[in-house]
C-alpha cells in the first residue's frame, strides 16, 4: 500500500492508506479510518496528540463525576465530608492516582493550548515539536509535584 | 472546506465553537483549581471548615459553579463528538445525546446543591 507523508502540512502527518496525499493545506484528502487504532505503528506525532487528548479527556470527565460524588458527602454534614476526604487522602494509592490525574490534567491543558493555537493558525508547521514540548513540560511539572502530592502519607 | 487538522468536531459548528470557548475558560480554571487545592492548601488538610470559608466568598463560589458548568459541558460535548466521530449514527446517536444531556444536567444540579451546602446556604 502506498503511503506518503508530508513534513510541513499538519494534516498529512496522518498516513493515507489510499494513495499519495497532497501537501496542499486547502484541500481535504481521504485519510482513511483514523479511528482504526490498530494502525498505531503508523501514527505520527499529530495522531498521538489526538489520541492522548481523547484519552485524557475521557479520564477527566470520568473523574469529574467521581469528584462530585465524593464532595456530595458534604450533604451528609461537615464531619462526614472531612472524614471522607481525609480518609481518602490517608491512602497511598489515592495519592498515586492524584499524581496520575495531575499528569492527565496538565497534558490536556497544554495540548489544549496547542490546539487553540493551531485553530488560530499559529504554529501549524511546528505542531509536532509543540506536542513533544507539551509532553516534556507535563513530565517536568508532574515530577516536580511528586513530593507535594506524597506529603504526610503512610505507605 | 479546508481541514487543517484531525478533530472530533466539525470545524465552525456551534458545538465546535463552544468547545473552544469553554476550553479557554477551563485552561485557567483547572490550573487554578489544582494549584489552590494541592499546593496552596494541601489536599490531606482539607476539611469542611476550610471549604466553607472558601465557598463563602461570593466570587469564589460563583467561579466554582461556573467551573462545574463549563467543565461538564466541555466533557459531555467532547464525549458526544468523539463517539459521533467514531461512527455513531441514527437511534444510538439520539439515545447517547439524551443520556449525556440528562447525565450532564444531573451532575450540574448535584454539584450546585453541594456548592450551596458548602457555602452554608440551606436551600430547603
Amino acid at each position: 500500500m502506498n503511503r506518503m507523508y508530508c513534513d510541513t502540512a499538519l494534516e498529512t502527518h496522518i498516513p493515507t492508506p489510499f494513495g499519495p496525499s497532497t501537501c496542499d493545506m486547502s484541500e481535504p484528502y481521504d485519510r482513511g479510518l483514523v479511528e482504526d487504532y490498530g494502525r498505531w505503528r503508523e501514527f505520527a506525532p499529530g495522531m498521538w496528540a489526538w489520541i492522548l487528548h481523547k484519552f485524557t479527556g475521557w479520564v477527566l470527565i470520568g473523574y469529574l463525576f467521581t469528584h462530585i460524588a465524593v464532595l456530595s458527602t458534604a450533604l451528609d454534614g461537615g464531619a462526614t465530608y472531612t472524614a471522607t476526604i481525609q480518609g481518602l487522602e490517608a491512602l497511598f494509592v489515592v495519592r498515586v492516582m492524584e499524581i496520575g490525574l495531575l499528569a492527565v490534567a496538565v497534558f490536556h491543558i497544554l495540548n489544549g493550548i496547542r490546539l487553540l493555537m493551531i485553530d488560530l493558525g499559529i504554529g501549524l508547521e511546528r505542531q509536532a515539536a509543540s506536542f513533544y514540548i507539551s509532553l516534556i513540560i507535563t513530565a517536568l511539572i508532574v515530577i516536580a509535584s511528586v513530593p507535594t502530592f506524597l506529603g504526610e502519607v503512610g505507605v | 472546506m479546508s481541514t487543517p487538522y484531525r478533530s472530533s468536531f466539525t470545524r465552525g459548528s456551534t458545538l465546535w465553537v463552544l468547545q473552544r470557548v469553554t476550553a479557554a475558560f477551563l485552561i485557567v480554571l483547572l490550573a487554578f483549581h489544582f494549584f489552590q487545592l494541592h499546593f496552596v492548601n494541601h489536599a490531606w488538610e482539607i476539611d469542611f471548615a476550610g471549604t466553607q470559608a472558601r465557598m463563602s466568598n461570593l466570587l469564589y463560589f460563583t467561579t466554582m459553579v461556573l467551573f462545574l458548568i463549563t467543565a461538564t459541558f466541555h466533557g459531555v460535548n467532547g464525549v458526544y463528538n468523539a463517539l459521533v466521530n467514531q461512527g455513531l449514527t441514527g437511534q444510538p446517536r439520539r439515545v447517547l445525546k439524551w443520556v449525556l444531556i440528562i447525565a450532564g444536567l444531573g451532575l450540574i444540579v448535584q454539584g450546585v446543591r453541594v456548592a450551596f451546602v458548602m457555602a452554608g446556604i440551606d436551600l430547603l
